[in-house]
């Protein structure tokens, strides 16, 4: 196998790599925040829930936690969901990093002035528009260096859906390598993430530097 | 009369802070409230302007009932939005500041006038340059808190109070967290508008200035009212033991 042959075929793997990543962040950032919001409620149930909740999908490894959203709808309860590998990744990729994105946007929330939240109270702001137009601008800010953590994580974190043997590149990059014998696949894998993260780093950099403005 | 409160009862943990509080504010009235540390004095601003909620006890706005005693002994505050009502006949400026720091100051002074009473953004603009220019700081309408010193940035902390166009101003030891060369500056402005008859209520340890601006000064300690009255006879010839103790010590 040429190398331009093992790079189109592993282009493909490329694009459900990305598919995962672009899916998992569409998911997980507006459900992180969902998240830190009831994990503050002041309904103790909900509280209890929704720190057992974070506490399971920090405490296991996501590549259980893939597994057993695979395999669980079966095994646990008998159902026979046709073509749930996709679903089941996005679902685990999912929860998984809301989990860890709603503790930082609870240390985010958690890190502004009381005098903020008074300030608005006082001149009227209602409890959605204090949200919405003090507090968030500021926590996004302030989040932002741990979000660029986590999504370069993420990134790195893809090559897990290999467990529920779904083509992505790690995937690709090992059969390959097992068929050809050859160490090429590792190569154009290491890179394709090397890239990919820079790139992450690049834009991140740039959202932080467009809230540089103010301190 | 733009504020009573009568019988003002407020405690935190079973420690009474406030006991028995009565007092009004006229209109154009200045009065300073002076007292040591845990007096109570903070806690009655935070009170008249809903940022804590009484125990018992009435707040009269405008000769509109906020918050009385119900009959169970408990005080019983109006509805949400009757109170949204009552917060805009006052305005709260902190001892801190509590600047939005990623506004400009422009956008600290318009965004709850638009927002929250639905003002035109040009008229906002209007009172808000106007309200800067008074303040001496109309050059600093595009720069963010952050660049401002302590006294500019309580200037603006004013500033965006009045923006609100309260009937009623408080303020919460202002020039505390300032340096003494600052604190000449934000006291020149509250005189000014005491000078243009704004109603103010201040919680301050500027004694001079108190015994200056003010038209009635409330000496409080231990969550009562010691003393009260026009601020020659309570700095020059004070009655109870207890105030002139404290007013010694101011002396030297």
């Amino acid at each position: 196998m040429t190398f331009s042959t093992m790079l189109s075929t592993m282009s493909a793997g490329m694009i459900k790599t990305a598919l995962i990543f672009v899916l998992t962040l569409v998911g997980s950032l507006p459900l992180g925040m969902v998240v830190a919001l009831l994990r503050k409620s002041k309904f103790a149930p909900v509280r209890g829930i929704i720190k057992g909740y974070i506490s399971i999908m920090r405490g296991t490894p996501l590549m259980l936690q893939l597994l057993v959203w695979y395999f669980g709808p079966y095994y646990l309860f008998g159902w026979n969901i046709g073509n749930w590998r996709f679903p089941a990744i996005i679902t685990g990729f999912v929860l998984n990093y809301a989990a860890y994105f709603a503790e930082i946007y609870r240390g985010g929330i958690e890190s502004i002035p009381k005098g903020q939240y008074e300030a608005a109270e006082v001149l009227g702001y209602t409890k959605f528009q204090t949200f919405m137009r003090i507090i968030l601008p500021q926590v996004a800010k302030i989040i932002m260096p741990s979000v660029t953590n986590e999504v370069i994580t993420l990134v790195k974190d893809t090559s897990l859906a290999f467990t529920l043997a779904y083509q992505e590149v790690f995937s690709l990059a090992k059969q390959i390598s097992a068929s050809q014998t050859s160490f090429m696949p590792f190569v154009i894998a290491g890179v394709f993430y090397f890239v990919a993260n820079y790139l992450v780093e690049v834009v991140m950099a740039r959202i932080e530097k467009s809230m540089d403005y103010y301190k | 009369m733009i504020l009573e409160m009568k019988n003002i009862r407020k405690h935190f943990d079973g420690l009474e802070v406030l006991e028995d509080i009565s007092f009004s504010v006229d209109s154009g009235e200045v009065v300073s409230i002076i007292g040591p540390s845990g007096s109570g004095k903070s806690t009655l601003l935070r009170c008249a302007t809903f940022l804590e909620t009484i125990d018992g006890g009435e707040i009269i706005y405008m000769g509109e009932t906020a918050a009385h005693t119900g009959a169970d002994g408990v005080a019983v505050y109006a509805s949400p939005q009757e109170l949204k009502h009552f917060r805009s006949y006052c305005g709260l400026v902190f001892q801190q500041f509590n600047l939005f720091p990623h506004y400009s100051i422009l956008k600290n002074l318009i965004d709850a006038p638009m927002h929250v009473q639905g003002v035109s953004r040009e008229e906002a603009e209007e009172t808000a340059m106007g309200l800067l220019k008074k303040m001496g700081i109309e050059d600093k309408a595009n720069a963010y808190p952050y660049q401002l010193s302590g006294g500019q940035q309580q200037r603006v902390a004013i500033a965006r109070a009045m923006a609100m166009k309260p009937e009623i101003l408080f303020f919460d030891e202002p020039t505390s967290a300032l340096d003494p060369e600052l604190t000449g500056e934000v006291l020149k402005v509250i005189r000014q508008l005491a000078e243009e008859k704004m109603t103010m209520v201040v919680v301050t340890h500027e004694m001079p200035f108190a015994k200056a601006v003010s038209n009635r000064v409330i000496f409080m300690d231990g969550g009562v009212i010691v003393e009260q009255g026009d601020p020659r006879d309570v700095f020059d010839d004070p009655k109870e033991e207890r105030t002139k103790q404290f007013l010694r010590v101011f002396e030297r």
